[in-house]
């Protein structure tokens, strides 16, 4: 059997697993390479985002999830990778990624990799090398890939948009029915879910949030780089079936997690049947296309230019003798 | 952007219950612009290593101060090298006597820090040991 660097990957070995991704979180050369040869293989795992406020208890929901994968299907357990994402220090750069500390039920199956994640600084590029490290777990055969992201912004609903199902996780008490309303995140929900559903207040929580999925799912839509591109034409009736249930659970003890991995299949074939999942994925591959261009071609631009050049100009702007507007203007001008 | 970061596991294998310590120690490593894995009380050694090989750490970071850390570490280090982790640096902090000292670093242990370790100190000598590898 001729040896290829991608063996070790695609038959799931850890080491190289591991090193992969750290490869692909640096976004080095050579990790691109291995994401291209890597890609064919890539498009079969069923793609989950947990998103929702700090505190929600996403990772102990991840986990319960991941026991449940692992549990329910007794012949054929399916395999678990989980990402989970926690804030990068904006002033020193470090992060102390804690995920790991609600996932101890875990540990000692190899059915389960769980990467602990840091967002980093840079905009765009947290999306990117999520993006790189599903990949990396989708080629190596886990079926389920769990995505946790602390949902507390427009990066986190552009990680949650990579998943096929994305899960937006809330409790009782964190806020009122305005909350309900501010969150442009309900919108990408899925599936909702009401966790620690033992704590008081629950049925105000459930209310407020049923009463704005009625407002949020009039229409099917697919939002792209913050864009609300409505579907133009939607061939099935089935696209517009699919309302968000809401679901309670407790993960600290697993209540209601049966439910909800139902609920998540029950989603996954919806997709599958109404051909959401391959829009899905067009719409994900063609984001990842276009920040990927963007990229390229910002990089390649900035190239061109001495960098003196663009100092000076950086400095204009802080004089206010120039305005972004123009500076732009005169860099695309002195190119062209 | 493609500057490595350094990913460091903080973990308290063992059953003593606290983790006071582990948590100061992984807020300076966060302040001193790390990555810090912590992965919390009570893990065994085989928590310890599976977790260092899933994230890809370049040290991990022990926390004991049950006694039983001649047990522990000897277990942990076999397990990082059965795993192919032969270039992890071990570091300890806790109540290690100062005879067990010796034996620890001989075992592998790159440094050992008693209450009062000052953090900076840490800090620098976590730099100092991935400099050469890097």
């Amino acid at each position: 059997m001729g040896k290829s660097p991608l063996d070790p990957i695609l038959s799931g070995e850890r080491l190289a697993l591991a090193r992969l991704l750290t490869e692909v979180e640096n976004d080095s050369p050579a990790a691109r390479l291995m994401l291209d040869n890597l890609f064919p293989h890539t498009g079969k795992a069923h793609l989950i985002g947990v998103t929702g406020a700090p505190g929600t208890g996403k990772s102990s929901l991840v986990n319960q999830i991941a026991l449940h994968y692992r549990r329910t299907s007794e012949a054929n357990p399916r395999r678990v990778a989980i990402v989970a994402v926690d804030p990068t220090s904006p002033f020193t750069g470090g992060a102390v990624l804690g995920d790991r500390v609600r996932m101890r039920d875990l540990a000692g199956d190899p059915g389960v990799f769980i990467r602990s994640m840091a967002s980093r600084g840079s905009l765009g590029g947290l999306a990117q090398a999520t993006a790189g490290m599903v990949q990396v777990f989708d080629a190596a055969g886990f079926e389920i890939i769990l995505i946790e992201t602390v949902g507390a912004g427009q990066t986190e609903v552009d990680i949650a948009r990579l998943a096929h199902t994305t899960l937006v996780v809330e409790s009782p008490g964190l806020g009122d029915d305005i909350q309900a309303i501010k969150a442009g995140i309900l919108e990408i929900a899925d599936i909702l879910v009401i966790n620690k559903a033992d704590l008081p207040g629950v049925e105000n929580a459930e209310s407020a949030l049923r009463g704005m999925l009625s407002l949020a799912h009039p229409v099917q839509k697919i939002f792209h780089h913050s864009q609300d591109m409505s579907l133009p034409e939607i061939k099935t009736p089935e696209a517009l079936q699919w309302e968000p249930p809401l679901l309670r659970t407790i993960a600290t003890d697993g209540t209601g997690v049966e439910e909800l991995l139902a609920a998540i299949d029950q989603h996954a074939l919806h997709l599958r049947q109404s051909g959401g999942w391959k829009r899905r994925e067009q719409a994900r591959l063609e984001a990842e296309l276009q920040t990927l261009l963007t990229g390229t071609l910002v990089a390649e631009f900035r190239a061109n230019i001495p960098a003196e050049r663009y100092n000076e100009l950086v400095e204009q702007l802080v004089q206010r003798t120039l305005s972004p507007n123009e500076a732009v203007k005169i860099l695309f001008k002195r190119r062209a | 952007m493609s500057e490595r970061k350094i990913r460091v596991l903080v973990a308290k294998p063992g059953l003593d219950g606290h983790d006071r310590g582990a948590k100061v120690v992984a807020r300076a490593l966060r302040d001193a612009g790390m990555e810090v894995i912590y992965t919390g009380l009570r893990q065994t050694p085989e928590m310890v290593a599976e977790a260092a090989l899933q994230e890809d750490v370049d040290i991990v970071g022990l926390s004991i101060l049950s006694g039983a850390h001649m047990t522990l570490i000897p277990r942990i280090l076999e397990l990082l090298k059965t795993n192919g982790q032969d270039r992890v640096k071990v570091f300890v902090g806790g109540i290690i006597p100062d005879e067990d000292c010796p034996r620890l670093k001989e075992i592998g242990v790159t440094a050992i820090y008693g209450p009062g370790a000052p953090i900076e100190k840490i800090v620098n000598d976590i730099r100092l040991a991935l400099e050469p590898a890097s």
